[in-house]
């Protein structure tokens, strides 16, 4: 179940420094002042059939990296390679073809899904556009071993999104990703809006399908549990950057970022007393402008640990023990922070 | 049928047998049936349950605040420190709601207006109700944010909401809410639009001041976590039910109702990658309850009693209560998983 230390020899997914900015306007004539660093030189990358747990705040750019990623938001900086090649200056056929491999699901099915089509509609619709993928023949079975394949019955296809429960909307966008014979689903909160009981259907549901179709997902959340459940590998970001990332056993149970440490303890557990000495690090303050982001390291206005040199260098994710950190004290940051706790 | 609970002082609040209908295209719909509660004074009870499980609606019937005309309380009884509320009128309870009884909502954005100042909207009730001068009510505004350590009270309290963070703005509600020293706080999901790291911050300052100023809190959330960081004695709600209630830890330990083993089995966990056991299904919207016991589809263990006979909440072990037919079977043995 754990991933080894370094992804798959030839990743799906390349990601290298990637940027997304978006402009800030001011004033009657709407003039171009600046810019928000959304995503500010991301760096990660993605196995064939494996699981890329993306964790983060709201605000830490997980959401604009993945409609980057997907082509939603135009990059302004560095490269997304897919299978080997740099995809985000594809036009054309070539384009399609690279949308049609990432799929991406998203928080709130009900938003993403017509309300005037059919589930049998809206889960054959990527046919029309890529009429090659099914034979038209062949497409009514291939509809229902779609809707078998995600848990809903036969009957599900004549009727609309509205008559569906949450987790079987989400059901429905996921039949709907699949039809397209994806490689890699791009999966942005898809279970943060279900109730628990329902949460945990699709998320065994998911790692179904990845034994079966051997699909590779980039599983963005703010819920630890969740990533923790899912992911082989996992990277935790803050204010735009990757702040730490490894295989989950060693994120998980050697934490090495301050940021990382401090959202692992504040994580909620379900049975505190079987969790003895546990410590909460608080962390202080809010998160910084990413219109303004602090100088150095970017958490250093929240670190528990920050120096003088935090605040003129920007740490690196480099490899400090088993596993990438971007900061300064990596390999001594949980005695640090043990103290100060 | 009242589960024996065991409150550890005076009931502040006592629901009991409430009853709540909508009204409908479809005719009248129960979406709250029978429900108990009590909380102490300074106590903290949870009331637990996924959507639709009729947790919100409860609380909102006991603070007099169902939307009119379409819900209403058709039967039972809600007491607070004695006084009969279902009987009192809309003035009575307008009273005790800004007095006496405070809420904090999920979404502070939507609990804030959004063109005053924090600090007006602080101050306001204490100003109506204590007849606080504008200036002595922008002092007592400071005091509250200082209390739940808005940083730099004196200059932001002339800030507006849109100028705070998510999570500085529910601590501004929060400051709403106990501005007027409450006896009794109902928080709905009061961090499930933060961040992790704010959730913590906040839950942690709501069981602070809980504590010091011994306020009664109904905590509702679907979290289990959340919970069972807060909450003294937790009551499960499911299709408009209390299916099991009791203190916190004996009922997350051994479970005697297969909905709250479901719900256990269901979350996957911070620190351990047990097999998620999901419950099957889904929830049944209300109007729509299956006979019997309204679990029984999505539950491993139901017979043919389920079916049909619906199961009573009664007591099982000290200060326990579960509504299954069969909870000492559950108790003691568990649920086998759902195939």
């Amino acid at each position: 179940m754990t991933g080894s230390p370094q992804p798959a020899e030839v990743p799906l997914l390349e990601v290298d420094d990637l940027r997304t900015a978006f402009p800030i306007r001011s004033g009657i004539l709407h003039r171009r002042t600046g810019e928000v660093q959304a995503v500010a030189g991301v760096s990660l990358e993605v196995g064939p059939g494996e699981t890329l747990g993306l964790v983060g705040e709201s605000g830490c750019g997980k959401s604009t990296l993945a409609r980057t990623l997907v082509g939603l938001v135009p990059a302004s900086g560095g490269s997304v390679r897919f299978d080997g090649r740099d995809v985000l200056g594809l036009r054309g056929a070539q384009r399609r073809a690279f949308r049609r491999d990432v799929q991406m699901i998203f928080q709130d099915p009900f938003a993403s899904l017509n309300p005037r089509m059919t589930v049998g509609e809206l889960v054959t619709e990527a046919w029309e556009v890529h009429p090659g993928l099914v034979a038209p023949g062949d497409r009514e079975a291939e509809l229902y071993r779609l809707l078998n394949q995600v848990g809903l019955d036969p009957g599900a296809a004549g009727r609309y999104p509205h008559q569906f429960s949450g987790g079987q909307r989400q059901r429905i966008s996921i039949a709907r990703a699949l039809a397209v014979r994806p490689r890699l689903l791009v999966c942005d909160e898809a279970v943060s809006a279900l109730d628990v009981s329902i949460q945990g259907q699709i998320l065994n549901l998911l790692t179904r399908l990845q034994a079966e179709l051997g699909v590779s997902y980039l599983f963005i959340s703010h819920d630890l549990a969740v990533i923790r459940h899912i992911s082989d590998r996992v990277a935790v970001m803050y204010l735009g950057r990757i702040v730490e990332s490894g295989t989950r056993a060693q994120v998980f149970g050697n934490p090495s970022h301050p940021y990382t440490q401090a959202l692992l303890s504040a994580a909620p557990v379900v049975k505190p007393w079987e969790h003895e000495g546990r410590v909460v690090l608080p962390l202080e303050g809010d998160l910084p402008s990413p219109a303004d982001p602090p100088s150095g390291c970017r958490f250093r206005t929240r670190c528990p640990i920050a120096t003088a040199r935090c605040a003129e260098e920007e740490p690196e994710l480099v490899v400090h023990g088993d596993h990438e950190t971007a900061c300064h004290f990596a390999g001594n940051a949980a005695q640090v922070l043990q103290g100060a706790g | 049928m009242l589960p024996a609970d065991s409150a550890p002082s005076a009931d502040l609040l006592a629901v009991e047998d409430l009853t709540v209908e909508f009204r409908s295209a479809d005719g009248d719909v129960r979406v709250v049936d029978g429900v108990s509660l009590r909380v102490g004074e300074g106590e903290t009870l949870a009331v637990l349950g996924e959507s639709g499980s009729g947790k919100s609606v409860s609380s909102l019937a006991v603070l007099g605040l169902l939307p009119r005309p379409a819900g209403r309380v058709v039967g039972g009884s809600i007491r607070f420190r004695g006084t009969e509320l279902t009987a009192v009128d809309e003035r009575v309870l307008r009273e005790l709601r800004g007095e006496r009884m405070a809420m904090i909502f999920q979404d502070p954005q939507t609990a804030l207006n959004p063109v005053m100042t924090v600090g007006a909207q602080i101050g306001e009730a204490a100003r109506r109700r204590r007849g606080l001068s504008r200036r002595a009510a922008r002092e007592k505004a400071i005091e509250m944010m200082r209390l739940v350590r808005i940083p730099d009270a004196e200059r932001r309290v002339d800030d507006y909401p849109h100028q705070f963070s998510g999570g500085m703005r529910q601590r501004v509600v929060i400051a709403m809410a106990l501005a007027l020293d409450p006896e009794l706080v109902i928080a709905d999901e009061p961090t499930t639009a933060l961040d992790v790291t704010v959730q913590q911050q906040i839950m942690s300052l709501l069981g602070e001041l809980q504590r010091s100023r011994g306020v009664g809190l109904v905590l509702i959330s679907h979290d289990l976590g959340v919970v069972a960081g807060a909450a003294d004695r937790v009551v499960v709600m499911y299709a408009g039910r209390v299916v099991e209630s009791g203190p916190l830890r004996p009922v997350y330990d051994r479970p005697a109702h297969p909905y709250t083993v479901g719900l256990m089995r269901s979350v996957p966990e911070t620190d351990g990658a047990e097999p998620l056991v999901p419950i099957p299904g889904s929830p049944p919207s209300p109007g729509r309850l299956p006979d019997g016991c309204a679990f029984h589809p999505r539950c491993a263990m139901a017979t043919d009693r389920c079916r049909v006979e619906v199961p009573v909440l009664r007591p099982v072990e000290d200060g326990r209560a579960s509504a299954c037919h069969y909870a000492e079977e559950v108790q003691r043995d568990g649920v086998p998983a759902a195939g």
